[in-house]
């Protein structure tokens, strides 16, 4: 037990690992054996990230369960971990959505092995991100979650689609979205890559907390022939831009409908539920802390992202004929709350509007990974038994899959906000604190809120209710329920979105302590 | 005490569990459990009634009990349940009303009727053929979502009582936009007809409008003192806080605009002009739920919460002129479209509209405790007025399956006549409940509490409202005999009105129950110096919600001008309809049959071209096609072309020509053609060598010569 204890971020972060090569030894045409062990193993992680939770002090400052380890010496990096409110919330959720997705995934029958393996992968690759306190870590497990994804959206995204680049070349959709995703978002990370190796150069260290002490510090003078300040501001944007081409911030948010839309089910849960929130980790992280004067600076800037990204996340949303991209969408008008709540942090920084805002701002990472992964799995469902994701092609289902229906309005009034579910509290949180900081910001991104409602509406109405399009009706095309395994994945998901509705604190005040302390 | 408000909420949200979950199948075991919590949150709201109306001094010694609910930096936002005089007189009609209209419900759903025989989930019923003493015929057939019904009414419920028991700001909104929620599944209860599907979204988008600018103002008010109780919010020191700040909007304080914001909310959710446009198209839901939304609950909701921010509000003289301003506005504009009407509900619905204008108009002049009576008052008799259509259109159908002729409408009034024989208990209730309505003096509860609003806006010198109100009273009476007439009077106009019938117990017991409020709930509040009656009991009502307020309202002066005004309006407007209609056979006699009426002066088409026309264009094709696909996708292929132009140019004329052909190829043939030209040389000919060397030999001479050896 006390081994346990003392390595349990090691064990959580590489046992999936180990899941992977079990996986890889297995026979390959042992499908269920290939499933049942994933699933299992994976179960582990998420077990003792629940033990976690419940040895962590939330009222203790500073980094918890922390472990060190000689990594590379001559850069002096090294292997540093640990966890506080904000990772430790990151780190349930993470472990969470692993095996709901790869229960989800059993109705993958190509290159299962394959599958399983770079999809337990992913799931190291997502941890290290939250667990890392050593940038040069941090950025070797950011970029090593790109590559399962890469190939998850590319071997098993959905086969058909293509996409015009320009007059005259189409390449398979598919091709296009995880090409794009890759591209952007090392493209992306580029300027976070040199801008993590000047802080090293400059201070002989990767470690954060020292790194955050040190540079902060740090006011006066020049680095290079240049002063701090401008320094610091070219820095800043580069750590920003490489958060905003992830979280994805608008404008930056256009690879986003693509790769969720050709992702396989499990891939769009994963991207959605936790892909995106190391984005916004990334700015709570490392931009708040590393870039306070800068991040108060330029704190309009980004609550003028966020706006749009809420507005004009709604309105697109609102546009789509294509289910699987009016749920991809609602993650950009979501996200954007998100930022919102960042940048109202950012410009007033240790007040209590802040904490509101911070509060609100995690817990909607947490909701939207709850809500998003289930609005994927369920556009997934359908799209398994129709092979379309068209949302014309629907109408009037409700009869034909009650249960199935049930489950949809349910989670999709947790995605609009519905008070008593999830996603209102932190909506709630992040409007109270921006309110008085940024109050027109504040203002404009209600037209997103309203948009929210016609968007969440339009799919259900599209989906299940009008007359009923007969051709799901009977013969070879009829329409079946959902099944058990399926609610099975959507059993945690929508107990988790009732719960933290209706009594929230239990999550909050993790997450309010780690905000006071960190942001004091 | 307080344990019991806490589980009030409770009972209907568990039916809702237990249906949803388990009980689904089971129709009986599903209204059981439905009309069981009702009936248990009847009984413990009558419980807290009965002990708050029994306790000293109550305004001083509410029921209240908090609640540590969220974490917010040091502190917590706190929730709580709070019954005070306002909250005990709203508990009481919202449980006597919803409780009858669960029980109304198991007949309107034809409960103990056959399986229709073509019925689908999400179509309303069509009837089902029986065979009889040997020859078939057609009878209503039973709700196909019977159980889903009592879940969805279920959670409504618990919506409005949790909206009744709050203590704060939140959890009233929590309420609220749970309400908003069921007012959609239930508004969309026939989901397969496209007018009730597209009905369900307008009602939660245009509500929804209100609702965000409600959610600003509960932000604002909370980051202004820092929580969201009522209690902690209406002291003196807090209010005069709130009156202090400024704000850039109207030049409003901001307890002023924290009231517009919250105020806009009421205007979605009550279904005031502007937001009015989503309450007639409610009417495609079953008609317990318009009794639900428009009498009970949800539109009720509204009312309540402005009379509940009332000390905010009422610190800002130009926001109570707004809230004036649009309630009076609302009266008359709904009273106006109310006349040209022939369905049935739509009649309601518009006088709905028109009565909460009435409310607001008194709450914006200060008339706290008429707002609040004739609030509950209308709930009464709307509510029997709503479930007695559903009584007509239910006996209706009854005629229509009789008949078989599909193409007659069963909400058409024009189709009705003579009814009063036919449906004698729903006769009787009907004309109590458009009796009060009307404010036919003395009797009925109406006359009591609209009296009230126009004497506090004569009293206090309210003109304009004054007039408005009392021309839209004259209306509302007029219309409302237009309707009793078209409906019960004369003799029966088609064939199918003629085999109309009575409904079963369930749905006649509570018209009969609601019938008995309509009229007595108005004794409760009689002025102290009314001329006859006043002063025989002591004016209850006022005294009692006037308690809930710090400092207790004044009781207006009585004077003869609106008692007469409105004796006149109601008894004139009465009698008019009456005359007009006891005639008209078809809708071609109907003088109110005026296009700008009908159409409902418009809005729809002008909102339709002015917010929902741009709302697709700006998602489909600005956000979508042109902003994303073509600006920003269009500026990073534009970058992946560059890119791919920089690659091939670096291929074709550099990589290829340079690093290939000129070093690469280039070295590479450079060296063969030298060793080609070099081999000649080598031919093995001592003589070419021996010559060979003597011309090196001759060359170097020379030049040693010339260039060092000449120095």
């Amino acid at each position: 037990m006390e081994f346990i204890l003392d390595h349990i971020l090691t064990l959580i972060l590489f046992f999936p690992v180990l899941a992977a090569v079990v996986v890889l030894l297995l026979p390959k045409d042992n499908l269920k054996a290939i499933r049942w062990t994933a699933l299992g193993m994976s179960i582990v992680p998420f077990l003792l990230s629940i033990y976690l939770w419940t040895q962590f002090q939330a009222g203790q400052a500073g980094f918890q369960f922390e472990e060190q380890y000689t990594w590379y010496a001559m850069l002096n990096s090294t292997f540093h971990v640990g966890v506080d409110g904000l990772s430790l919330t990151m780190v349930l959720l993470t472990a969470l959505l692993t095996p709901v997705a790869l229960l989800a995934s059993f109705s993958v029958a190509d290159r299962v092995k394959a599958y399983m393996f770079l999809f337990l992968l992913l799931e190291t690759g997502m941890l290290g991100v939250f667990m890392a306190l050593d940038l040069l870590i941090f950025f070797v497990f950011w970029e090593v979650g790109l590559v399962p994804m890469y190939f998850l959206i590319n071997q098993w995204g959905s086969e058909k689609g293509e996409r015009e680049l320009w007059k005259g070349v189409k390449i398979q959709a598919r091709n296009y979205a995880s090409l794009k995703f890759i591209i952007y978002t090392m493209a992306g990370s580029l300027g976070l890559l040199l801008a993590i190796q000047l802080l090293g150069v400059l201070f002989k260290t990767y470690d954060l907390p020292t790194l955050t002490a040190q540079w902060t510090a740090l006011t006066e003078g020049t680095i290079l022939n240049v002063p701090v300040a401008t320094v610091k501001a070219v820095a800043f944007w580069a750590f920003v831009v490489a958060f905003a081409v992830k979280v994805p911030v608008w404008p930056f948010h256009t690879w986003l409908p693509d790769a969720h839309t050709e992702a396989p089910t499990a891939g769009s849960m994963i991207l959605a539920g936790v892909l995106l929130k190391l984005g916004a980790y990334g700015f709570l992280r490392l931009v708040l802390p590393l870039y306070p004067a800068e991040s108060a600076k330029y704190a309009g800037a980004l609550a003028f992202l966020a706006v749009m990204a809420i507005v004009f996340g709604a309105f697109a949303s609102y546009g789509q004929k294509d289910f699987k991209r009016l749920v991809a969408y609602s993650s950009v008008n979501h996200m954007g709350f998100v930022l919102l709540g960042i940048a109202a942090a950012a410009k007033a920084s240790g007040t209590l509007d802040a904490t509101i805002a911070l509060n609100g701002a995690v817990l909607q990472m947490f909701n939207h990974g709850l809500s998003a992964a289930g609005m994927f799995f369920l556009v997934g469902v359908l799209y398994e038994r129709t092979h379309t994701r068209n949302l014309d092609d629907f109408g009037g289902l409700f009869p034909l899959v009650p249960v199935y229906g049930g489950i949809l309005i349910f989670t999709s009034m947790a995605s609009l906000g519905l008070p008593g579910l999830n996603g209102f509290v932190s909506e709630f949180l992040v409007v109270r604190g921006s309110w008085p900081i940024l109050t027109v910001y504040t203002a404009i991104a209600m037209i997103g809120l309203l948009f929210t409602g016609a968007y969440i509406l339009k799919g259900i109405k599209q989906v299940l209710h009008g007359p009923l399009n007969e051709h799901w009706a009977k013969g070879e095309h009829k329409l079946t329920e959902i099944n058990l395994r399926e609610i099975v994945v959507m059993a945690p998901l929508m107990a988790l979105i009732l719960v933290i509705g209706v009594y929230p604190a239990w999550i909050l005040d993790v997450i309010n302590k780690a905000m006071m302390m960190l942001f004091h | 005490m307080t344990w019991i408000i806490w589980l009030l909420p409770l009972p209907p949200l568990l039916a809702f569990f237990l249906i949803v979950l388990f009980t689904n199948k089971n129709k009986a075991l599903s209204h059981s459990l439905g009309v069981g919590a009702a009936g248990l949150s009847w009984l413990g709201s009558m419980v807290v009634f009965l002990k708050a109306i029994g306790t000293e001094e109550f305004g001083k010694h509410v029921f209240e009990s908090v609640y540590n609910w969220l974490p917010t930096g040091e502190t917590w936002l706190q929730i709580g349940v709070r019954i005070d005089p306002l909250g005990a007189v709203t508990l009481f009609f919202v449980a006597w009303t919803i409780f009858m209209i669960f029980l109304y419900s198991v007949g309107y759903q034809n409960y103990g009727q056959p399986q229709g025989d073509h019925d689908r989930p999400g179509l309303p019923p069509h009837g089902a053929t029986v065979t009889e003493h040997g020859h078939q015929h057609t009878v209503p057939s039973v709700e196909p979502m019977y159980s889903r019904f009592f879940a969805f009414l279920g959670l409504f419920a618990f919506g409005m009582y949790t909206l009744v028991v709050s203590n704060n700001l939140l959890t009233m909104f929590v309420g609220w936009e749970i309400m908003g929620l069921c007012s959609y599944l239930l508004i969309g209860f026939w989901y397969g007809k496209p007018s009730a599907r597209n009905a369900a979204i307008k009602a939660f988008m245009t509500t929804r409008v209100g609702d965000v600018f409600m959610l600003l103002g509960i932000a604002f008010l909370y980051s202004a003192t820092g929580t969201l109780t009522f209690s902690e919010i209406f002291t003196e020191e807090m209010l005069h806080h709130l009156a202090g700040i400024s704000t850039p909007i109207l030049g409003l304080s901001g307890a002023g605009l924290i009231g517009l914001l919250l105020f806009i909310g009421t205007v979605g959710k009550s279904a005031q002009w502007p937001l009015h446009v989503w309450l007639p198209d409610a009417m495609e839901g079953p008609t317990p739920v318009s009794a639900m939304i428009h009498a009970a609950t949800m539109v009720s909701a509204g009312v309540y919460a402005v009379i509940r921010m009332f000390p905010l509000l009422s610190l800002d003289p130009a926001t109570m002129s707004i809230v004036a301003f649009i309630g009076a506005f609302t009266a008359l504009f709904a009273a106006t479209i109310a006349v040209a009407q022939n369905d049935i509900k739509r009649v309601l619905a518009y006088s709905t509209i028109s009565q909460l204008g009435y409310m607001i108009a008194a709450l914006g002049i200060g008339a706290y405790v008429a707002a609040a009576f004739h609030l509950i008052t209308h709930a009464f008799f709307k509510a029997l007025l709503f479930l007695g259509s559903g009584s007509v259109i239910h006996g209706m159908e009854h005629g229509v399956l009789h008949t078989g002729n599909h193409s007659v409408d069963p909400q058409n009034m024009f189709n009705m006549g003579g009814l009063r024989k036919k449906m004698p208990i729903t006769f009787w209730t009907f004309l109590i409940g458009g009796l009060a309505l009307s404010g036919f003096p003395v009797l009925t509860a109406g006359f009591w509490s609209k009296d009230e609003i126009l004497a506090d806006a004569f009293g206090h010198g309210h003109w304009a409202v004054f007039v408005t109100l009392a021309v839209a009273a004259f209306f509302t009476a007029f219309y409302t005999m237009r309707q009793i007439t078209l409906t019960f009077l004369g003799k029966a106009r088609t064939k199918e009105a003629e085999h109309a019938q009575e409904t079963p117990w369930t749905m006649t017991l509570p018209l009969v129950v609601l019938a008995v409020f309509a009229v007595t709930y108005g004794w409760v509040g009689i002025p102290e110096h009314f001329p006859g009656l006043g002063g025989l009991a002591p004016n209850w009502f006022h005294e009692f919600v006037g308690s809930t307020l710090t400092e207790h309202p004044e009781a207006v002066e009585f004077s003869w001008i609106p008692l007469t005004t409105s004796l006149f309006v109601a008894l004139g407007g009465l009698l008019l309809g009456w005359l007009v209609y006891r005639k008209v056979e078809s809708p071609k006699q109907d003088f109110m049959q005026i296009p700008v009426l009908k159409n409902k002066w418009y809005f729809d088409e002008a909102y339709d071209f002015l917010f929902v026309k741009p709302a697709y264009w700006i998602a489909e094709k600005f956000t979508c096609l042109f902003m994303d696909r073509t600006v920003i996708d269009g500026f990073l292929h534009a970058v992946a072309r560059f890119s791919l132009f920089l690659g091939h140019a670096f291929r074709n004329y550099f990589d290829k020509p340079v690093v290939n052909q000129l070093i690469g190829d280039g070295t590479g043939n450079l060296v063969k053609a030298s060793g080609r030209g070099l081999r000649k040389i080598q031919s093995g000919r001592v003589q070419y060598y021996m010559l060979a060397s003597m011309v090196v030999l001759v060359i170097f001479a020379v030049l040693y010569f010339f260039l060092i050896g000449g120095m």
